[in-house]
């Protein structure tokens, strides 16, 4: 059959560029398939913006701010949403603090204002927060002992000790429970402005309204956020492994390296590599040796992460605690394969016609399409990104990819976090 | 069923087509073989997601082959007499598809999202599998492997997912709803090829299947294209018929507990036996949900704002009901103490809230939040290929049929109070129930 990569074509999801009154950038699709309104916004600045004695902030700051707002405490404004089933939900991460909103068309209007005084006016009434920080807490003990969870932070902590990065974004059972209302106001004050906000919106929606809503929403936000530079910094510890003990019949493994960041030109190649190291497909090279060939693992994979501060490509997998070494093993014996040899042309083609065929899986829902456009903004990709995106892909080739192995898979010395009991190591 | 930290997750999705006009128009046919085919058409992309859903689940397993029809899904992947192991999915790549497959209870399904032109390839592989596959043995014993490790991964590890199987296994008494789908330990280490291929002949055949396209298609096309590939496979009679033991009428109030070093934030789970979809009678089922979304679909249901913000004694609390279910299912309640309160403390607390429920729980705006809620959630299903592809496709599995669907938004706007006080006072009692606690031990 014909592997076909596919071109420059129609792109997947047309957006459009409004700058508004107020000044904010708002990326917009049209779509009135659904009575519904879509909208995703991102504040730069996130966890790496907590103070190193007291992690944990920003996230509080995310769970918080539908949790009274206005004229409402936290049980009038959860019901005002629930009324009209308007959804609205806060997240923060390292490098941002991000939200949605969903809404029927007809309960717009209410959407908007509530989300408006959300973000605009958050009360943080005394009992909520209390209350946010005792579920908090709850979460951060369930997690206590979860492998996955275990590993994913000691490898923080060891990859970037000394940095904010190492910190849990969620912070720990002591730093939240140190956290005050001033250091969220403060957090509030810092984080919610204008001049570092990307907005998208996709619904049954034309420009004018998308421009009153936005506005209407956010710009009454002050102009300008002030945020601490966060200093780049390097993935420490390659070449150790470490072990956190844990009684489980199954131990989980994080291992990592150096990478490219999302600006970085090589990033596409990299990213077409990772694929065909161990990225979503049943196709992957560690998804065919680790589990296909061996059953070492039920998952197993490779991703590329771009910080603000610094970028990776590190992987995860979990095995029983006696064939630990072996998953290493052969974990590391594929990269340095993969590394010296390349992909062959036809493996290298299809990798390609893959990532080219299946990008407009992306955007088929408002949803995902808001998504991704504020992903993209985000990024600092361009609003074209989404046209340019395949060709940049397509046009990969055997040397781009061999670059991207050279900056990517390094030496082959990793930081390995396992957490279990491995046996052997 | 929830996840490790118990959220809302856990109820199925059977909001469909909504009662204002919006949402697509569905088509559906049968093949000459018995195959049924659903089209739900979506021209925003072009896309399609094809998916293929057996009305046979871990429910129907045989005894001590606990986990084949979850295995078999596994051993799909592995090859056929025209096109080795890997292959499919290699195309697929290829192509620019993503695809997975799963097993629930009650029926297991195979899906991919492609670009539309690529329909038809999709429906070859897939119709052969259908009817062909063969496994050769060398890949039996490593996936196996593979199914033993996701076990780890997904309960061996988890102390809160141990709790979830001991509920399940304490609230089935006679049922094989009460096993978990993965199967048990024990017996997925002895499944092997003959087992699967046995399970395969009974279970995989048109009849017993239904064919569902959603996404850039039109209805005509793709019966052309079912016709061209699956409609070539020979009928084999009838259906099979699922023989599952029916629970006795419960008479017996049920704990378990899950005591783990491991474990740093205990909770409680409590699950009533209750009718389904298909068991209810009148308006039993969704009568059910309506409950379920009212006093605990989020921050402002009764036992969230019960437990959490008038008693401060919860961190967390809520509840779910899986109505999608062939034979009787289950209703949950959740909640997590906070730190100054014990388990028991809670459980008074939670027994006490649920026994007031008609007293205390129904005011009409509750009631009108619920089916709102309900109701919305059809619109926003409608705003996505894959979640009306998988809504049309659970359903028509367990049995229902594409009118009680779209008539579902209408239903749940005619539950009266009435009949959520009668669902509450029947079904919502100890005897039909399990409490469960998740705690430290030592």
């Amino acid at each position: 059959m014909t592997i076909a990569v596919q071109p420059v074509s129609a792109s997947p999801a047309k957006a459009e560029r409004i700058i508004t009154p107020a000044g904010i950038e708002v990326w917009h699709s049209r779509s009135d398939l659904v009575p519904l309104v879509s909208m995703s916004f991102v504040f730069e600045g996130g966890a790496a913006q907590d103070p190193h004695d007291r992690p944990g902030i920003a996230q509080m700051l995310s769970r918080l701010l539908d949790e009274g707002a206005g004229p409402y405490d936290s049980d009038a404004f959860q019901e005002k949403l629930a009324d009209k089933a308007i959804e609205l939900s806060f997240t923060a991460s390292q490098d941002s603090l991000s939200g949605g909103l969903k809404t029927l068309l007809r309960h717009l209007d209410d959407a908007a204002e509530l989300t408006r005084i959300a973000v605009a006016e958050p009360r943080f009434d005394a009992d909520s927060i209390e209350r946010v920080r005792g579920q908090i807490i709850a979460g951060i003990r369930y997690q206590m002992n979860d492998p996955g969870v275990m590993a994913t932070k000691r490898y923080f902590a060891e990859g970037f000790g000394g940095h904010i990065y190492g910190l849990p974004n969620s912070g720990t059972q002591e730093s939240v429970a140190a956290i005050t209302r001033d250091d969220l106001t403060t957090m509030h004050g810092r984080l919610i402005a204008r001049d570092r906000l990307k907005v998208a919106v996709v619904g049954a929606l034309g420009e004018a309204d998308v421009t009153r809503l936005v506005d209407g929403i956010f710009g009454g936000l002050p102009a300008k956020a002030d945020l601490t530079p966060v200093p780049r910094v390097t993935l420490s510890g390659l070449g150790t492994r470490h072990v956190v003990d844990l009684d489980v019949p199954q131990s989980v493994i994080r291992f990592g390296l150096n990478g490219v960041a999302r600006s970085d030109p090589d990033f596409t190649a990299a990213f077409v590599l990772n694929h065909i190291l161990g990225g979503g497909a049943f196709t992957s090279r560690l998804f065919q040796e680790v589990r296909e060939k061996r059953g070492l693992a039920y998952s197993v994979g490779t991703s590329l992460a771009s910080y603000r501060a610094c970028a990776m490509t590190w992987g995860f997998t979990a095995t029983k605690n006696e064939r630990v070494v072996e998953a290493l093993e052969v974990i590391a014996s594929e990269m340095a394969r993969l590394k010296a040899d390349g992909p062959d042309a036809d493996e290298l083609l299809k990798a390609k016609a893959y990532l080219t065929g299946s990008y407009a899986l992306g955007f088929d829902s408002s949803t995902k399409i808001a998504q991704q456009l504020v992903q993209i903004a985000f990024e600092g990709l361009g609003i074209d990104y989404i046209s340019r995106r395949n060709a940049l892909v397509a046009a990969i080739s055997a040397e781009d990819i061999a670059r991207a192995a050279e900056r990517t898979l390094g030496d082959g010395r990793m930081l390995v976090v396992v957490a279990g009991r491995p046996e052997g190591l | 069923m929830p996840d490790s930290i118990p959220t809302t997750a856990g109820r199925t999705a059977t909001a469909e087509n909504v009662s204002d006009g919006v949402g697509p128009d569905i088509a559906s046919f049968t093949l000459e073989n018995g195959l049924d085919v659903v089209v739900v058409p979506d021209h925003r992309v072009p896309v399609v997601t094809h998916m293929i859903w057996y009305r046979n689940g871990s429910a129907d397993d045989p005894i001590r082959h606990s986990g084949i029809a979850h295995f078999l899904e596994h051993l799909m992947f592995k090859g056929t007499e025209k096109h080795p192991a890997g292959e499919f999915s290699k195309v697929v790549s290829a192509l620019g598809g993503q695809e997975n497959a799963f097993t629930s209870y009650d029926y297991t399904a195979y899906y991919q999202r492609v670009a539309r032109e690529h329909l038809e390839t999709m429906m070859e592989f897939e119709s052969d599998r259908m009817a062909n596959l063969s496994l050769d043995p060398a890949v039996v014993a490593p996936e196996r492997d593979v199914v033993l490790e996701e076990r780890r991964m997904r309960v061996e590890t988890d102390p809160g997912a141990q709790l979830s199987e001991a509920m399940a296994a304490a609230l089935y008494v006679h049922h094989p709803y009460g096993i978990p789908i993965i199967g048990w330990m024990h017996e997925i280490e002895t499944l092997d090829r003959e087992h699967a291929l046995t399970y395969y002949k009974r279970f995989y055949t048109p009849e017993n299947a239904i064919l569902v396209v959603a996404g850039d298609v039109e209805p005509d096309d793709v019966r052309v294209l079912a016709e061209r590939t699956y409609g070539k496979i020979a009928p084999h009679g009838e259906r099979p018929k699922r023989v599952r033991p029916f629970e006795p009428e419960p008479r017996a109030m049920r704990r378990v507990a899950v005591a783990d070093p491991r474990v740093e934030q205990p909770l409680m789970q409590r699950m009533y036996l209750t009718p389904s979809a298909l068991t209810g009678t009148g308006r039993d089922s969704v009568a059910l949900e309506v409950l379920a979304e009212l006093i605990g679909g989020g921050p402002t249901s009764y036992l969230y704002r019960k437990l959490v913000l008038e008693r401060g004694i919860a961190v967390n609390a809520g509840s779910w009901y899986m109505s999608s279910s062939v034979d009787d299912t289950r209703f949950a309640v959740y909640a997590v103490p906070t730190a100054e309160v014990s388990l028991e403390q809670l459980e008074e607390v939670v027994d006490f809230a649920i026994a007031n429920i008609a007293a205390e729980a129904l005011d009409d705006k509750s009631i009108e939040r619920a089916k709102t809620r309900l109701i919305a959630e059809t619109v926003y299903a409608a705003d996505s290929q894959s979640s009306l592809a998988r809504i049309y496709g659970s359903a028509l599995a367990i049995g229902e049929t594409i009118a009680s669907i779209q008539q579902w938004p209408s239903e749940v706007d005619a539950v009266t109070r009435e009949d959520l006080v009668s669902v509450a006072e029947r079904y919502l009692i100890p005897r039909r129930s399990v409490t469960g606690q998740l705690r430290k031990a030592g």
